[in-house]
Order: C-alpha cells, then sequence, then structure tokens
C-alpha cells in the first residue's frame, strides 16, 4: 500500500492524496444536490419530532422553554442518525467504497472528506434550521447564536463517531436499528455537553465550558474516527 | 526468547485442552470462597453505622460492577490482539466475554437498584455510576447485536472487535461525561485515596474474598463457554471428533 503510494506521489499528473479527498468531497456535494430528497427529509424528520414535542407535553412556551435544550438535541440526534445510514450505503452498494480502498490513496483522507460532505449536508442545515424550532420551543432571542454554534460542532463530532457505526453496519442485513443501538452509547458524552451548553446560552450565561468539551471531543473525532472508520470499510470489503 | 508458548495459544485444539484442564481449578476454589465471603458479609460483620443491614448489598453489588467493567476491558484486548495478531482464539475469548460481561452488568444494575430502595428511597436514580453502568450495558449489547447480525464468523470477528476497541476508547469518556453530569453517588467505598469508608476489616476483608471469589469464577465461566465457542468454530475439524469421543 505505501509502496503504491510512493509511486503515485513521484507522478506528477496524477491527483495528490489531498486533491483526490477534495474531488471525493466535491463529487458527494453534487450527487446530494441532484437528489435533493437526502438534504430534505432529516431536516422534515427534524422539524416533526420538535413539533411532536408541544403536542405531547404543553401548549406553555413558559413549560416548553425548560425542556427545550433537550428536546432540542434529542431530535438533532435522532435526524443525524437517520442521515447516518446513507453515508456508506449506496457508495458500498455500487462500489465506490471498493474503488476508493483500491485507488492507493489514503483511505482514512477519503472517508474524512466524505464525512465532512455528509456533515456539509445534514449537520449544519440541522443547526442553520434549529434557531426556528428554539424560537417555537420558547428559547429568548439571545440564545440563538448559542444553538447554532453548538449544534453545529456538536453533529460535526457526531458525524465522525457515526461513520464508525455506520462502516461497521456495511454488510449487515438489518442496518437501521443496530447502526442507532452501536451509535447513541457512544454519543453520550456530545448530547451531555451540547445540551448543557444550549440549556446555558438559553438562561444567558457563559456556556464556554461544555462548548469547549463539545470542541475536544470534535477534535478527538477527527484524529481518530476516520482511521477508525477506515479499518472498518476494509473490513466490510473482505 | 522462545516464543512458543505464545504461539500454543493460536492453536484451537491446544487451548480447548487447557481449558478444560483449568475450569475446575478456579471453579472450585471460585465457589469456596464466595461461600466464605458470603458468611463473613453476611454473618461476621457488624451492620454499618448509617446504612445498618441493608449495606449488606455491596458484598454482591460492587464485585458485580467491578467484573462489568473488568470484563469489558478483558473482552476490549483480547479483541485488539486478535485484530492485530489475527488469531482466532483470541476472538472466540471476546466473543464468549460478551454475554458474561452483559449478565454482570445487569446483576450490577439490579443490586444497585434494590441498594437504592433502601438508601435513596427510590429504586431508580439518575446517579452517574447507575447511568454509566446502563450505558455500558448498551455498549455489550451493540456488540453482541452487531456480532449476530454478521452471518460469515470471520467478518462478525473483526467488525466486532473494532467496535470493542472503539468501545475500549469510549468508555472512560462516557463514564466522567455522565459523572459531571450529575453526581448523588455516595463516594466510592473502596477504590478511594485515603481511608476507605468501610472501616473495619471485617468489613472489608469479605468484599476482598467476594470481590476475589466472582474474579475466579468468571474465569471459570469463560473457560467453559470458550470451549464451546472453540467447538462451535472448529466443528469440521477432525480433532474435535477424536477430543469428544475421548
Amino acid at each position: 500500500m505505501n509502496a503504491t503510494a510512493a509511486v503515485l506521489d513521484s507522478r506528477t499528473d496524477i491527483p495528490s492524496a489531498l486533491d483526490v479527498a477534495g474531488l471525493a468531497l466535491a463529487r458527494d456535494l453534487r450527487l446530494a444536490f441532484r437528489k435533493r430528497d437526502e438534504i430534505v427529509q432529516p431536516l422534515a424528520f427534524f422539524a416533526v419530532v420538535t413539533t411532536l414535542f408541544p403536542l405531547a407535553i404543553t401548549p406553555e412556551l413558559s413549560r416548553l422553554r425548560e425542556s427545550a435544550p433537550g428536546v432540542l438535541w434529542v431530535a438533532a440526534l435522532l435526524a443525524a442518525l437517520l442521515a447516518l445510514e446513507h453515508l456508506f450505503r449506496e457508495d458500498a452498494r455500487d462500489g465506490t467504497l471498493e474503488q476508493y480502498a483500491l485507488c492507493g490513496r489514503s483511505l482514512t483522507l477519503l472517508l474524512y472528506a466524505k464525512t465532512a460532505a455528509h456533515w456539509l449536508l445534514t449537520g449544519l442545515p440541522l443547526a442553520l434550521l434549529a434557531p426556528f424550532a428554539g424560537m417555537a420551543l420558547g428559547a429568548p432571542a439571545h440564545a440563538l447564536a448559542g444553538i447554532v454554534i453548538t449544534l453545529a460542532i456538536g453533529t460535526f463530532a457526531l458525524s465522525l463517531i457515526g461513520a464508525i457505526s455506520a462502516a461497521l453496519t456495511l454488510g449487515t442485513r438489518r442496518g437501521g436499528m443496530l447502526l442507532s443501538l452501536l451509535t447513541l452509547p457512544l454519543a453520550v458524552p456530545i448530547l451531555i455537553f451540547g445540551a448543557q451548553a444550549t440549556e446555558l446560552a438559553m438562561r444567558a450565561q457563559s456556556f464556554a465550558a461544555p462548548l469547549e468539551l463539545l470542541a475536544a471531543f470534535a477534535v478527538l473525532g477527527v484524529t481518530l474516527a476516520p482511521l477508525a472508520a477506515a479499518a472498518a470499510v476494509r473490513i466490510s470489503l473482505e | 526468547m522462545s516464543w512458543t508458548w505464545f504461539h500454543r495459544f493460536g492453536s484451537p485444539p491446544h487451548v480447548y485442552r487447557l481449558a478444560r484442564t483449568l475450569t475446575p481449578w478456579f471453579a472450585w476454589p471460585a465457589a469456596l470462597l464466595m461461600l466464605a465471603g458470603l458468611y463473613g458479609g453476611l454473618v461476621l460483620a457488624p451492620p454499618d453505622y448509617q446504612q445498618g443491614e441493608g449495606f449488606r448489598m455491596i458484598y454482591v453489588h460492587v464485585p458485580t460492577a467491578y467484573l462489568s467493567i473488568m470484563i469489558y476491558t478483558t473482552m476490549g484486548v483480547a479483541a485488539a490482539v486478535g485484530l492485530i495478531w489475527r488469531m482466532k482464539v483470541a476472538h472466540a475469548v471476546a466473543a464468549s466475554c460478551a454475554p458474561i460481561g452483559a449478565s454482570f452488568t445487569v446483576a450490577a444494575l439490579a443490586t444497585g437498584s434494590l441498594f437504592g430502595r433502601p438508601m435513596w428511597g427510590t429504586y431508580w436514580e439518575w446517579d452517574p455510576r447507575l447511568t454509566s453502568e446502563l450505558l455500558l450495558l448498551f455498549l455489550y449489547l451493540g456488540y453482541m447485536g452487531l456480532r449476530s447480525a454478521f452471518d460469515d464468523v470471520q467478518r462478525a470477528d473483526r467488525a466486532s472487535a473494532l467496535l470493542a476497541v472503539v468501545g475500549l476508547v469510549d468508555v472512560p469518556i462516557v463514564h466522567y461525561s455522565v459523572t459531571w453530569w450529575n453526581s448523588l453517588h455516595q463516594a466510592p467505598s473502596l477504590l478511594r485515596f485515603g481511608r476507605p469508608t468501610i472501616y473495619t476489616a471485617s468489613m472489608l476483608v469479605p468484599l476482598l474474598i467476594m470481590i476475589l471469589g466472582f474474579t475466579l469464577y468468571f474465569v471459570a465461566i469463560l473457560l467453559m463457554r470458550l470451549r464451546g465457542e472453540v467447538l462451535r468454530r472448529e466443528r469440521a475439524a477432525s480433532w474435535v471428533r477424536e477430543a469428544l469421543a475421548s
């Protein structure tokens, strides 16, 4: 594998590892914009779930406000989880992942590009939609920026961690349920600190401490998760 | 240094025979220690000055809780060995650990909740250590679910091994996140710097005996499950027929 990479590096007419990752990112974005359902559906799911809570608990904003951070985060977690199923599945089915693994360039970097594209397509729109859901749940206006920042970082960490379990469940028969069972326990720290940061933001207090912990998880995910996901993809191709 | 002793662990017939020989050497001491520990804990130890007779639950609760984490670590290390050196027997050990660990986790949760009734007044309190124990149970269930989702044993081995290693990194993170999230639980009674909460030797010694007894019991059960696992994997091999005939 390393010998192949060395040979590839010595040639100037072939794209470098970073270029290949950029191409993979651009490809995923282009594919998603041609098939917009995959972007819209997690957002619609998020909106539906946040609508269910007032119906189930109470329409009074003062009481909804107390549970708003938890509702936002649980709904975002479920929506992101739903989107994770599509992270690798289509590419595994049509052989793209196999080509990625065989192309001689770092599979880790390519999966990193795929995960980043996934976050740009699901996590980021979710974070941008969340303030509207937050307002509907009684979040004050000064908290909205905090909601966007915490959800953006939190969904990024979740995409990275979820990539591992999405890769592990490739080639299993009943993927969806298992994917949730594998991902949710690993995602507990994200939920805890994300919801805590959002709650502090709603009380107009400094939410720097939980936000930094959340960012620390994202950094840990950046450094380790694509490695593990690449190993999992290789196992699924064996 | 010769590595033959290590390589012999890669041989299923050798491991099968070794497990069969060793099982009684762990099972009998485990039974004796657990009986001694129970007698010491339930009869000899004085009631706690604060918690009364109810504190005796720790003689089962602490060993099961300790084992639930110890077994997950064993499983993760065995899985890593299997991934790195492609050792089939190590995967068999990891696969045999999971149901035992899950059972001890359920036992720790059940005794913890029974312990909670007299101490906190409810069967369930969202206290950090009970919660992380519950999350540990979900990790075990995820591991077993992933194993059973594959038809091919080798792919199940390698995928679940990777999950176990990821879990090994994640368990401490989850544990400390949950601890920061909420702290109601009494401070750990044994692993604490300075003086333990359990003051007298007549309270502490039975607990240590119980922990040792439970650990040996785990090893005995693991060896028995390992034999079954090795037989199931090697059912087509000729040595299996010979071993079962003798």
